[in-house]
């Protein structure tokens, strides 16, 4: 009978002992994208395991902790948790987590499967292939924790096809898509450091929060659930940039510019959280503005006072975002409060009482450029006529949002940046954006703009209504519009029995 | 680097050129310091279109929402074309003045600063 190994042992046979010298085929041709990005690894021994983790403890840990999770929505769906929310606004927030980030869980597992299988470091890989197991169950558990809400509310139906086509979502969809097609390098900065390491608190603390402050037991749940795969994603996301940066020195300007990169695109995709803090939650946790102050400035900043000693500094334009923080969330809401007739969730004009929060929270910006804006909504409400934009708005190339950020030192001047390439015009939100388009124009000329696939013919139509209804699968009328007579509405009112 | 791609000399296909989009070309247009219109609108013009044609029937159906827009003085409005300053002649077409593919076209209303005088 073989005898048990111990831990020691165990650990090494499943993850570095899991590697083999390559006697008839060349190390590079097994290994082909490890060398374009210009990276230098001279030792892939000195990777350091982030987390000491089998498979074999992984299927058991992450089996109990499922079966947990799903009696908790068991529970909730029993219970009719639903009915619990603060109210039915709050339900658009997580159609917007449905639609615009489980997806990119699914996108991240493509992503970390891939560089699981192209890094020739085992540790490496066998983190990656972990990570990449992880986002899957992410993506299911999400599913499965909203999945309740779709049978009491409109908009859930067809999230991922709605991911694949809605204008808004190409957002975080060319996100990803743009992680993917970089190198593994590029793609674990991208991901593994910018997003899980610097951003992610951003992302989760908002949302997890939120849904406990709103009485979201589900979302809440998985939230809990996810914590621990978050934390070991949070270790590699370090390891992997230590490790980049004392293999070679000449890493350390091509790291720099992906940080660059990917903290801009990062903070793009983060406008949609911020408004989700400031507007869409009917309790909030904190705004927009504080949460940056936590979570970037304070611990990001000391992050970054770590790793000066190897020569890396602060991403570039971060002190334009510390401006931006006071108008994001605010420009953000507006343009879908604009679009709500093309949104798959609903839009509101704040309360008054919500209009008061933001002015003490935004002293500086709110009512001098933004609560004019809501002033004009309720104007024209009252009389009848609820604004919606008519028309298409101009997208960046780069982020692909509308053109709604306004230059910090004139606030109400839409920011407009270009450049030309190959004979083309190309049109930008911010240097930031427009600096991604030049250093690789071949990669985003390709950007598939909703606006101009619109205009092709490409997404149906030629009505908005066409297009809404056949190419997004959205339910005109339904999932689209105001929250101010809407289905969902109704519903909501009938169940707690208010006129 | 135009890209950093495992493929030699890769190239991408240029999604959005003219001949994509038929007889005619995007055309960008922005009111300044009237942000009710959270971005500039897109619109697919043929480049033979007045001038004059693109602000009467054209931008109307966009910007006429705005409180402001009939109190419009057209003689005083300063215009900037793909960042220069622009004085359009009304009868003329589009692409005769130098109006292109994906050209932005702003405008500002000195006299008008938007809805209770804030940008709006």
């Amino acid at each position: 009978m073989a005898k048990k190994l111990n831990l020691k042992d165990k650990y090494r046979l499943l993850t570095r002992d899991l590697d083999w010298e390559y006697s008839y085929v060349d190390r590079k041709e097994a290994f082909p994208y490890e060398e374009f990005e210009g990276i230098k690894i001279t030792d892939w021994s000195k990777w350091e395991d982030p987390f000491r983790l089998t498979m074999d403890a992984y299927w058991k840990y992450q089996a109990e902790k499922e079966k947990k999770l799903y009696a908790i929505f068991d529970a909730f769906s029993q219970h009719n948790g639903h009915l619990n929310v603060t109210d039915a606004r709050y339900v658009n927030a997580i159609k917007l987590f449905l639609t615009g980030i489980s997806p990119l869980e699914y996108a991240a597992y493509q992503g970390f499967a891939h560089v699981g299988r192209q890094f020739g470091g085992v540790g490496a890989r066998v983190a990656c292939q972990m990570q990449a197991i992880d986002e899957l169950r992410h993506v299911q558990t999400q599913i499965h924790a909203m999945s309740h809400y779709n049978k009491f509310f409109d908009g859930f139906q067809d999230f991922s096809h709605m991911h694949d086509r809605v204008w808004y979502l190409s957002v975080p969809k060319s996100f990803f898509n743009d992680a993917r097609a970089a190198g593994p390098f590029e793609f674990m900065i991208a991901i593994g450091f910018s997003f899980e390491y610097v951003l992610t608190n951003l992302v989760f603390v908002p949302f997890m929060s939120g849904a406990a402050y709103n009485g979201d037991m589900a979302t809440v749940t998985f939230g809990f659930s996810a914590q621990s795969d978050e934390a070991r994603h949070m270790t590699l996301g370090l390891e992997v940039i230590k490790f980049l940066l004392e293999q070679h020195e000449d890493n350390v300007p091509i790291v720099q510019k992906w940080i660059d990169k990917w903290f801009w695109r990062g903070c793009r995709l983060l406008s949609i959280v911020g408004m989700m803090m400031d507007y869409m939650l009917p309790n909030k946790v904190m705004s927009w503005k504080e949460a940056w102050e936590v979570y970037f400035e304070e611990a990001g900043g000391a992050l970054f006072k770590d790793l000066a000693r190897y020569g890396i500094r602060m991403p570039k334009y971060s002190e334009v975002i510390s401006k931006e923080k006071e108008h994001v969330s605010h420009q953000a809401w507006w343009t879908f409060y604009a679009h709500g007739h093309v949104a798959g969730f609903h839009t509101w004009i704040p309360s008054d009482e919500e209009l008061d929060w933001l002015s003490e929270k935004y002293p500086d910006t709110f009512d001098k450029y933004y609560r004019p804006r809501w002033e004009l909504a309720k104007k024209m409400e009252a009389e009848g006529k609820r604004f919606y934009n008519q028309g298409l708005p101009q997208l960046c190339t780069t982020c692909q949002i509308p053109m709604m950020f306004t230059e910090m030192d004139h606030p109400t001047l839409t920011s407009y940046r270009e450049c030309e390439h190959e004979g083309e015009r190309y049109h930008f939100c911010s240097d930031g954006c427009k600096d991604i388009f030049q250093e690789e124009p071949e990669k985003y000329v390709q950007s598939w703009l909703p606006v101009h696939q619109i205009f092709q013919g490409n997404c149906g139509g030629p009505d908005v209504g066409d297009i809404l209804k056949d190419f997004y699968r959205m339910n005109v009328g339904a999932d689209n519009m105001d929250i101010k007579g809407s289905p969902d509405e109704k519903r909501w009112k009938a169940w707690k029995g208010v006129a | 680097m135009p890209v950093y791609a495992i493929t030699p000399d890769y190239k991408g296909e240029v999604k959005d050129r003219k001949e994509n989009f038929g007889d005619n070309q995007v055309v960008y247009v922005g009111w300044d310091h009237h942000l009710m219109f959270p971005a500039p609108f897109a619109f697919l013009l043929p480049m033979d279109m007045p001038f004059k044609a693109m602000i009467e029937e054209v931008l109307p159906v966009s910007f006429s929402v705005h409180p402001e827009w009939e109190k419009i003085d057209w003689s005083t409005v300063e215009w900037m074309l793909d960042g220069k300053v622009f004085k359009p002649d009304f009868d003329k077409n589009l692409g005769e003045q130098g109006v292109g593919h994906k050209s932005i076209m702003r405008f500002n209303t000195p006299e008008l600063k938007g809805f209770q005088g804030a940008g709006v």
